[in-house]
């Protein structure tokens, strides 16, 4: 779990875009691209360094009428694991 | 397994050029390097660039040679940018100045991968072939003041492998984000110079500690990536996932591979982007289809269970050491072959119980020069 309090950004390396061939978002970074789902496309685009997990967490719970909060904590653990995602703080 | 259905690739590697200053004995490129008349335009690559963006490819390397030998290589990366391709480019650093430095990130360039020889100035620059440590350090400066990723490559042989230690903590000392540390592959250049790059057993069993712990030192600051000699594994690697699965290599003629030693499989014929689409070259060309799926497999592979694991290894070393690209990789263990990889490595073994003494290379050559009129011919595109 990414602590709630975290301001995860993405890997100064990496870039979100958008790919019309796969119709999804991926992350780019240096050898590497991971093709993300819709979901996890929509919690990296909020990882800007300035919103904490919980802010992403009610942002997107607001969205889909959810508590997502735990699974976006989750989530975005397994990416500081693989050093894609990085607290700001 | 379907033997045709072509996948969605991710990769191209642009070798923009064959020109280099340097003259490494490892390099990659084949023996028959192509002439600078011969290069595809500026227009001719952005074109290629667009539609392998549309064929899929996210990741694009702008390669070579070296790729500042280009002096359009600004109007390159700013295509690709535009196009949405992350876009490394590799160099050996010679040629950036701090104008082109801030014109490329300005292009929108997102990483540059610099190659150092060595960290020992000396045995870099005999293996470069010139001067080029100090230009290096200077470029390696430049690129972290603009402030794009910053990977370090170093190629590792039996020359340099006993200053692991010190490559890394020089890669560190750089400022390097990342840092590929690849043992010699045994291609193009290489593969001439196999005896004397060869590292020994003793030598690779030394570096294994010394690069774990530096992967966990480094963590969060440099990645490391190690990758291993296959000669001194068991199972062939396989390679890029796969003949034509997701990676693209296009050389600066124009000539479109599935691998960037392809050229070296005689027995096969490979299209250019100059008589065909991109598109048609990776869903029909016969050269692409060669080797997709499994129906090409012989035995051991066939009825192999890692089959759709390792794919039977690198078609382009199974034809290079037994001169049919249906064979296993004689990499493996399993392979009727493996014995022309022990007996390559019997002469390394010899000289743990000798004196190493300084191997004579075989360097890399430039391309043929061409004629004054054939310059004249070429200079739009360079």
């Amino acid at each position: 779990m990414m602590p709630l309090t975290a301001r995860p950004r993405l890997w100064r390396l990496a870039r979100l875009e958008f790919d019309p061939v796969r119709n999804r978002r991926v992350l780019l970074y240096p050898e590497g691209a991971m093709l993300l789902n819709d979901t996890g496309g929509e919690v990296l685009a909020l990882c800007d360094g300035t919103r904490t997990v919980a802010d992403i967490g009610a942002e997107l719970g607001t969205k889909y009428h959810a508590d997502v909060t735990v699974d976006v904590a989750a989530y975005l653990a397994q990416l500081v694991e693989r050093e894609l995602v990085h607290d700001a703080q | 397994m379907p033997n045709e259905k072509p996948g969605v690739p991710t990769t191209l590697l642009a070798e923009i050029t064959h020109r280099c200053p340097l003259h490494c004995p490892y390099c990659s490129n084949p023996l028959d390097l192509a002439r600078a008349d011969a290069e595809l335009s500026t227009g001719e690559w952005q074109r290629v660039f667009t539609e392998a963006r549309a064929l899929g490819v996210l990741q694009l390397g702008l390669s070579g040679g070296e790729p500042l030998l280009r002096k359009d290589l600004e109007s390159l990366v700013g295509h690709a940018r535009q196009a949405g391709l992350y876009t490394t480019l590799v160099t050996s650093g010679l040629g950036l100045t701090r104008d082109r430095a801030l014109r490329l990130r300005d292009a929108g360039i997102d990483h540059v991968q610099i190659s150092f020889q060595d960290a020992d100035r000396t045995t870099a620059e005999r293996i470069a072939g010139l001067t080029s440590v100090d230009k290096k350090l200077a470029a390696a400066a430049l690129v972290r003041e603009i402030g794009v990723a910053f990977s370090v490559n170093v190629v590792l042989h039996r020359g340099n492998l006993d200053r692991i230690g010190e490559i890394i903590e020089m890669a560190a000392s750089l400022g390097a984000d990342r840092l590929e540390l690849a043992n010699t592959q045994y291609y193009g250049w290489a593969s001439l110079n196999r005896d004397a790059l060869m590292p020994t057993r003793a030598q690779l069993a030394a570096a294994e500690p010394i690069v774990d712990a530096a992967v966990a030192r480094y963590r969060g600051r440099m990645q490391i990536i190690y990758v291993l000699p296959d000669y001194y594994s068991e199972f062939p690697k396989a390679c890029y996932g796969g003949w034509g699965t997701v990676y693209i290599v296009i050389g600066p003629n124009g000539i479109v591979l599935p691998c960037h030693a392809a050229t070296q499989i005689t027995s096969l014929t490979f299209d250019t982007v100059r008589d065909h689409s991109l598109d048609w070259i990776w869903r029909e060309s016969p050269g692409f289809r060669a080797f997709r799926g499994d129906d090409w497999m012989r035995e051991p592979c066939r009825t192999c269970a890692l089959k759709t694991v390792d794919f039977g290894g690198c078609r382009c070393q199974a034809f290079l050491l037994t001169g049919d690209a249906r064979n296993a990789d004689p990499v493996c263990s399993k392979s009727p072959n493996r014995h022309l990889i022990d007996e390559a490595l019997a002469v390394v073994t010899d000289l743990e119980t000798t004196i190493v003494t300084a191997p004579a290379y075989t360097y890399r050559a430039m391309p043929p020069t061409p004629t004054a009129g054939q310059r004249a011919k070429a200079a739009v595109g360079d």
